[in-house]
């Protein structure tokens, strides 16, 4: 774990650089995380990042069929959004842990 | 009298039979369990029958051999499960219950992902996890002459994560025994970020891909199977070429869980991580690949649930709370080819280590390296399942929660 200043503010991330605390996020942190990943923001993708922090507060697996399920996006539009890492990035972005998958 | 069903007849529900007979009053306790089918596999076997390891007969057996005396068991389809009104309609036939155990599984659903049931399916593209698909695949293999042989996951969770890494581990050993490895090109194409499901592994386990010169594809999200060009297309329009294409179609539960209102959108019941009842009905409760617990779908994982389960249900009709007990513990031989195999212990939070199992110092089993003895523990195996693990007969010395004995904590998981 380790501290990184982003929009001003001194974040907890994780070693792969997933915010430690989502609660410590907002629409700028977003932003400026995005833009390190060669991403800029839309409205489109912050439906998705709103998404994707009300499943997490819920408690819910995140998967990307799941994404593709929501009615914001398919999977194929989940992909042009984050290109490279449709769950990745765009968890990331949304300021919650790295996505797991299960052995 | 009251009612004790148990849907499903495969490892989960035979040893919840076995395990709650004994302990259930038979004047009080009446213990039916449904499955439509009269064969049960020992799917670990499937891995095997596609290089001639095992023949037909080691990995099938009447599953009435192993249902214990003063069970009822039917066989019949299941058609739908009325959970408020406590009951389930089975063809022509209707059974209430008083306590509910589910056990229906998952299955591959290859219907989920254009175009792989296209022309090419059973005839360039195969599946091994099914009986039927692992004997075609058996078949494609004695004469194939070889090319490009792409083993492939569709999508995360899948029953025994591992065997897809092991099918071409083993894929690599049988051809070279038959003198055409060089004929024959291996990719591993995986949705996930590395070979293994679990970043210690793969941290620990990467050697083993390039020893056995197997090309990995990560982060493949397949969108279809192009039939006419031979090619896995993903999301991100990413094509990989295939002359043979081995797949794991999108693993799903039962349909009789989506009909029901029972499942999540894969047909897996949402069920406590701890006590495995299930969160919607508090007399329902799940076992096994049909439950959505983020542990491995696995055999060695419906074993240690079981034990767990079998405690539940007594405190259950008892009236007392809950044991918060089953941790994730999972166990798994992983075959890396030339007669030698890994052991991983883990569970829903502690990845798999080193170290050595069961007995600390002593082994004889080692964790997570290859040897001789593992693959030796996994063959003798298949004596275990059929003979002790089905019929509910604890295996010495391997607890139904994770031990930390004899481990040790020394790797650190690569982070890109």
């Amino acid at each position: 774990m380790s501290v990184k200043t982003i929009a001003g503010v001194e974040l907890k991330v994780s070693v792969d650089g997933y915010l430690e605390d989502m609660t410590q996020w907002n629409e700028e942190i977003a932003k400026e995380i995005a833009t390190e990943l060669g991403i800029e923001l839309t409205p489109k993708h912050f439906e998705v990042l709103n998404y994707l922090r009300v499943k997490t507060i819920a408690k819910e697996n995140l998967t990307i069929r799941g994404v593709g399920k929501s009615g914001i996006v398919d999977i194929k539009e989940l992909y042009v959004l984050f290109p490279k890492g449709p769950l990745k990035f765009s968890s990331k972005i949304a300021g919650i842990p790295k996505p797991t998958s299960c052995i | 009298m009251k009612k004790l069903l148990i849907l499903g007849a495969g490892t989960a529900g035979t040893m919840m039979a076995n395990h709650l007979r004994p302990k259930l009053y038979l004047n009080e306790w009446d213990i039916t369990i449904v499955d439509q089918y009269k064969t049960h596999y020992y799917q670990p076997g499937f891995l095997f029958l596609p290089f001639d390891t095992y023949t037909e007969n080691q990995v099938k057996k009447n599953g009435k051999k192993f249902m214990p005396k003063g069970v009822n068991y039917i066989q019949k389809k299941i058609e739908q499960i009325f959970p408020e009104e406590n009951k389930v309609e089975l063809e022509g036939e209707t059974l209430h219950y008083d306590v509910l155990i589910i056990a229906t599984g998952s299955k591959i659903a290859p219907e989920e992902t254009t175009g792989l049931l296209g022309p090419l399916w059973k005839k360039d593209i195969f599946d091994f996890y099914t009986f039927e698909g692992a004997l075609a695949l058996r078949n494609k293999l004695r004469d194939w002459q070889g090319g490009k042989l792409v083993v492939h996951i569709t999508e995360m969770p899948i029953k025994c994560p591992v065997a897809p890494l092991e099918f071409s581990f083993l894929a690599d050993s049988y051809f070279r025994k038959k003198g055409m490895r060089d004929k024959v090109d291996i990719t591993y194409v995986t949705p996930l970020s590395g070979a293994f499901t679990k970043p210690t592994c793969t941290t620990a386990l990467n050697y083993l891909l390039k020893e056995k010169d197997i090309k990995i594809e990560i982060d493949f999200a397949i969108e279809s199977v192009d039939n006419d060009k031979k090619v896995i297309v993903d999301y991100a329009e990413r094509e990989i070429p295939f002359d043979l294409l081995v797949t794991i179609p999108t693993n799903m539960g039962d349909e009789v869980i989506g009909k029901s209102g029972l499942g999540d959108d894969l047909n897996f019941i949402p069920t406590d991580h701890n006590t495995l009842q299930s969160k919607d009905h508090e007399n329902i409760f799940v076992i096994g690949d049909a439950t959505n617990v983020p542990a491995s779908k696995a055999g060695s994982v419906a074993h240690f649930q079981a034990e767990t389960l079998t405690d539940n249900i007594l405190l259950y009709i008892g009236g007392y709370p809950l044991k918060k007990e089953f941790d994730g513990h999972a166990n798994c031989f992983i075959e890396t080819g030339n007669n030698k195999a890994l052991l991983i212990d883990f569970n829903y939070v502690t990845e798999p280590v080193h170290g050595n199992f069961p007995f600390a110092k002593i082994g004889p089993l080692k964790l997570l390296k290859e040897s001789v003895f593992n693959h030796w523990g996994k063959l003798a195996f298949r004596w275990i399942y059929w003979n002790m693990l089905l019929k509910g007969i604890a295996i010495p010395f391997v607890s139904r929660n994770m031990s930390f004995k004899g481990k040790v904590f020394d790797i650190k998981p690569d982070t890109k």
